[in-house]
């Protein structure tokens, strides 16, 4: 059981616009790893290329050595599981069967298994939604698919989990709770990257931080060494100062 | 608690309940017409009751089911390839394509080609044109994706329903009036090759369709959702889009274009049974085959002896149907 992914000047272009340039990076477990940048920096870009689903890009992504592009889709999908950052649907799918929808790369039949059903339950019980499961997603609250979301993925059990901002709806206990389940994974030999613009939940909780800036990587380390003062003046364009919890974790304090 | 999933039990009722609707229907509605049937002279062979029942009724009563299962099922899909409840088998211009071919026949005048009527033989064509076009604009490249093909099919479907008012105001009068006719769809009477190789077309369509029901749970979702869990995206729209086509064209070439099957009976079953296509998919063919037998069944009686078109009764019922299916819209969006 290993996930590993290996960039090698990869670079993307929209048009004529350039939104990665030359990315050169290994990830592998066991750090929790948070991508962090300001807006265009090309992040959701970089995590895209990672779970195969943007194509079209130069330079060489491999996972687990081979090509992401030479991939068959069911075998990536039942290794590596990508978290958006909202689904809408217009279907009156309930909670539970979206979950289960993460099993779709390991179905063997037209029904679900035991072990499908019981990956499910574990994956909800994780995020703290199994009383959720009859409700329609659509009625649920930003926060409450989110964590759906979250479950099918991990229902999906697999060896590499990319988040793409996994907590823009989520109220601080489930930040909080996000980022400890992400830390439990971590500790269980999963590959796990997330993009994030929350930098305290970064700095707090992540092992290693790679920090984007209009397509290139500025910073790649643990905390305390990414988010450096004159760092995130240069990048963010606000004054900040990092600061130490007598636990040794950081947090960030913004100034005006 | 416990997670349920699609329990065999569920699907299995599901489908059955289905099932033994349309069997009712079809056992039922051939006997419902201007003419009553006495079952007895029937099966003892006899003048007219025989003929009326073997040649006219059960045929008609088989072309409606094929029709309305067929259109249910591939509006079903392409509501989940579109991810657009209000998408329906006309939705991409299967139909227009169609009506434009039937169209074209009737004003030159073209009485058969082969074995087939040449208004058959020239929708078929129309509707395979428009496949053919939508897929070309849509389906070569990279950079295939659902709304391609709505963009593209919308574009077609609008200059179809161009040129048939073009081949329509260049039409004569009593042409004209079997133009109008053909538009507004109809369930008549055929005989049994017909209805031979229309099964022909849509056993096999029907079949990938609802064999891939896992599948279309994925898609109706995203793309990029389904992409992420396994699917290859592009050929499981492609082969959607034929497949629908497929089921639509063929029915539509006899038929004539008739609305609100495809609308109604998928999105009424979702409220009744959820949205998992895997039993949605199977239900939808089963019970749109019964409503439309049962919409054209009234069209025999309620003005009887006249004949009214079954797209007449489809859409009185799909009509308010669509305005109250508009009106929750709203107020799930907003309250």
């Amino acid at each position: 059981m290993s996930a590993r992914f290996e960039l090698r000047g990869v670079g993307m272009h929209y048009g004529p616009a350039e939104v990665l340039r030359g990315v050169d990076l290994v990830v592998e477990p066991p750090r929790l790893t948070a991508i962090v940048g300001p807006n265009g920096a090309g992040k959701s870009t970089l995590l895209g290329i990672m779970a195969g689903l943007r194509h079209g890009f130069n330079g060489d992504c491999l996972f687990d050595g081979r090509d992401i592009r030479a991939w068959k889709r069911p075998d990536l999908a039942r290794r590596v599981s990508f978290v958006p950052q909202a689904a809408r649907i217009e279907f009156p799918f309930t909670a539970e069967e979206v979950v289960l929808m993460g099993r779709a790369p390991h179905a063997a039949g037209l029904f679900e298994s035991a072990r499908d059903r019981e990956a499910a339950y574990d994956a909800m019980d994780l995020t703290g939604t199994l009383e959720l499961r009859c409700r329609d997603f659509r009625s649920l609250s930003g926060g409450e698919q989110q964590r759906i979301i979250l479950a099918a993925a991990l229902a999906q059990d697999p060896r590499a989990l990319l988040l793409d901002e996994p907590m823009t709806f989520l109220d601080i206990h489930y930040q909080v709770t996000l980022y400890r389940t992400l830390r439990t994974l971590c500790d269980r030999g999963v590959l796990v990257i997330a993009v994030t613009h929350d930098l305290n939940l970064a700095a707090a909780y992540a092992q290693r931080v790679i920090m984007l800036n209009r397509g290139d990587v500025v910073a790649d380390g643990p905390p305390a060494e990414a988010f450096a003062p004159e760092r995130l003046r240069a990048v963010f364009d606000v004054p900040a100062e990092l600061l130490t919890a007598p636990d040794g974790r950081h947090w960030i304090r913004y100034a005006d | 608690m416990r997670i349920e999933g699609l329990g065999k039990r569920r699907y299995w009722t599901a489908i059955m309940l289905s099932a033994a609707v349309a069997v009712v229907v079809l056992l039922l509605s051939p006997l419902v017409g201007p003419t009553k049937i006495d079952l007895g002279r029937v099966l003892a062979n006899q003048a007219p009751d025989y003929q009326v029942f073997v040649m006219l009724r059960v045929p008609r009563v088989l072309l409606a089911m094929l029709a309305g299962g067929s259109l249910a099922l591939a509006g079903a899909v392409f509501q989940s390839l579109l991810r657009d409840a209000l998408a329906t088998p006309y939705t991409l211009g299967v139909s227009s394509g169609a009506s434009l071919g039937a169209v074209t026949a009737i004003c030159l005048g073209w009485q058969r080609v082969g074995n087939l009527p040449a208004v058959w033989a020239s929708a078929l064509c129309g509707a395979g044109l428009v496949m053919v076009l939508v897929l070309g604009i849509a389906g070569i490249g990279q950079r295939t994706s659902s709304f391609m093909l709505l963009l593209a099919g919308i574009a077609i479907n609008s200059m179809c329903s161009a040129m048939i008012l073009f081949v329509n105001s260049m039409a004569g009068f009593s042409q004209s009036f079997s133009i109008l006719r053909w538009m507004m769809g109809g369930i008549d009477a055929v005989d049994y090759s017909t209805l031979g190789w229309l099964l022909l077309l849509i056993a096999p369509a029907a079949g990938i369709v609802i064999w891939r029901g896992l599948a279309w749970n994925l898609m109706a979702v995203g793309e990029e959702w389904a992409a992420a869990r396994g699917v290859s995206v592009k050929p499981l729209l492609l082969t959607g889009y034929i497949a629908a086509s497929v089921l639509t064209a063929p029915v539509t070439a006899v038929t004539g274009p008739i609305g609100f099957v495809g609308l109604i009976v998928p999105h009424a079953l979702r409220m009744r049974i959820g949205a998992d296509h895997r039993v949605l998919l199977p239900c939808s063919f089963l019970l749109g085959a019964a409503f439309l037998a049962v919409c054209d069944a009234v069209g025999r009686v309620v003005l009887a002896p006249a004949d009214l078109p079954v797209g007449i009764i489809t859409a009185l019922l799909g009509g308010p149907f669509f305005i109250w299916l508009l009106r929750t819209r709203w107020k799930g969006a907003w309250l």
